[in-house]
């Protein structure tokens, strides 16, 4: 297995994109990728596009050869390849394609990540955000995606004596990050208040607990690391990249408080990128529930069980404080493309480490870490990046 | 959901049909067919013996859910648990005949058997379980 860097990055507006189908967001991406590489198409000879749900959003599956297609590359006859792994489908195209060029079956490859949310009424698209839950023990009883979390929540509470401002803290933390991403979905900053006074959703969560749906589409360049320097100047090195599994329905767990996906893709991700958690600053956590951000921060190793809380109302997690999260404004604020999602973390992870995030910039970070999350944690997808020096 | 889809569990839905592993004993619902627990999964398969749960349980973990799963929309507020049944697996499920402010974890609940959700206007109505506090439950709180 050899070393593989990321060349390019590319990303669209995140939000509700009217006017933008699946296939230009898609095509958007990819393409400002490859400009920010030094590589053209014809040197590519693989695509991976994670995707969740474009069969249910727009009644298009095989969305492989369609981006491919519309990206003029149909006559090269490359592979191209469709990951599906929930809202971790992102994380684990990337995880693919790593292992692709890592392999040496393919040299240079985009791997991509969208999804187009808001060509369905709000109702529906519940429903289909619904579908990585397990439909015929979960769903049918009544629960929500915002539910299931609610009951991990309220067992943290118990348990561990979380209070519900520290879970609503993450969305205010969102929200600022936000506030500098001219790409993000959201881009307003949000008070404690305002989380706690928001609508309920499912007790204690309430609507500024919950990541939106967006349209929204990110891609990467990957290539190996030997030859890095020859397409960019700042090639970033994926130093791990870890998947991990886990019972389908939150009631089969082990304990509901713990992602115990997200602990074990943890764990052999820092062996095998050889670094301790405690020496990570920089990390893009999956919050598409407020609760679900702060159980990532205990289960990514950063803090113990149950004291995640209290770093948070201390304020040692924020931009350039002990622990960055979510500098791009994480689900939250950024938004949440599904498919885009795991991809989206890389990217801003990227920029921060090449120094380019312009007002949110966090200095002299040499690693930085993203968690993308299925379901409720069936599957979890840890990568660490690091500088080349 | 098409009435095949629903109709095929209803053993489980309607009489907690569940399956116990006759190498470590332990309970699943909904049935298993093969024992997670046992490190020689081999052992299991084909052998998982049919049982059924009591229905006794307690609250777990609880939440009063006021944006409807799809189906849902004419039952909000509803509370949703998880339930520890005495056998041993945890449930999701509803709780009923309760003012929300009254779920604690703890709370001693049995299965009792409702309609769910209808598939729209004119499809059909799918029951299962949903748990009530054993009598007197909340007040002994």
């Amino acid at each position: 297995m050899r070393e593989v860097a990321i060349l390019g990055i590319g990303q669209t507006q995140f939000g509700e994109l009217w006017d933008r189908s699946f296939r230009e967001i898609g095509i958007e991406a990819g393409f400002k990728a490859l400009e920010s590489s030094k590589l053209s198409s014809k040197d590519l000879s693989a695509l991976y596009i994670g995707n969740m749900a474009s069969g249910a959003f727009i009644d298009q599956e095989h969305v492989g050869p369609l981006v491919l297609d519309y990206s003029g590359l149909a006559g090269h006859h490359f592979p191209s390849v469709r990951v599906e792994a929930g809202e971790a489908s992102g994380a684990m195209a990337l995880a693919q394609a790593y292992l692709a060029v890592a392999s040496g079956e393919h040299d240079f490859v985009v791997v991509g990540g969208a999804e187009k949310m808001t060509d369905v009424p709000d109702d529906r698209g519940a429903a289909i955000a619904s579908s990585t839950m397990d439909q015929e023990w979960e769903r049918v009883f009544g629960a929500s995606m915002a539910s299931l979390w609610a009951l991990a929540a309220r067992r943290h509470m118990i348990d561990h004596g979380t209070k519900r401002e520290d879970f609503a803290r993450i969305s205010v933390l969102d929200h600022e990050n936000g506030s500098k991403n001219p790409l993000a979905h959201f881009r307003n900053k949000i008070s404690l208040d305002a989380v706690l006074a928001a609508n309920p959703v499912a007790s204690p969560l309430g609507m500024l607990d919950c990541a939106p749906f967006s349209d929204g589409a990110a891609a990467l360049v990957l290539g190996p690391l030997e030859s890095a320097r020859k397409y960019t100047d700042t090639p970033i090195r994926i130093a791990a990249s870890q998947i991990a599994t886990d019972f389908v329905a939150l009631m089969h767990r082990k304990d509901v408080t713990t992602v115990e996906s997200t602990v074990v893709a943890a764990r052999r991700a820092y062996q095998r990128a050889k670094i301790e958690p405690s020496k990570i600053h920089l990390a893009e956590i999956h919050d598409a529930y407020s609760i679900g951000g702060l159980m990532a921060l205990e289960d990514l190793g950063f803090y113990r069980k149950g004291t995640a809380g209290k770093a948070l109302s201390d304020g040692e997690i924020g931009n350039g404080a002990r622990l960055t999260i979510n500098s791009s404004g994480g689900l939250k604020a950024q938004g949440q493309p599904f498919g885009a999602v795991g991809i989206a973390q890389v990217v801003e992870i990227v920029r921060q480490l090449r120094g380019e995030a312009g007002p949110r910039q966090v200095s002299g970070q040499e690693v930085g870490l993203t968690h993308n999350l299925g379901g409720t944690g069936a599957t979890s997808i840890v990568h660490v990046l690091t500088r080349v020096n | 959901m098409t009435v095949a889809r629903f109709w095929r569990e209803t053993l489980r839905r309607y009489n907690l049909g569940a399956s116990k592993c006759p190498e470590c004993q332990a309970v699943f619902f909904p049935p298993r067919s093969v024992c997670p627990n046992c490190s020689v999964h081999r052992k299991s398969l084909t052998k998982m013996e049919a049982c059924q749960l009591s229905g006794r349980g307690e609250v777990y973990s609880y939440t009063t859910v006021h944006e409807a799963a799809d189906g849902f929309e004419m039952q909000v507020p509803y509370v949703l648990a998880l339930v520890k049944m005495a056998e041993g697996p945890m449930l999701t499920g509803q709780i009923v005949d309760v003012d929300p402010k009254d779920i604690r974890e703890g709370l001693p609940v049995r299965a009792t058997f409702r309609r769910l959700r209808a598939d729209g206007d004119d499809g059909v109505i799918h029951y299962g379980y949903k748990f009530a506090l054993e009598n007197g439950a909340a007040a002994k709180k």
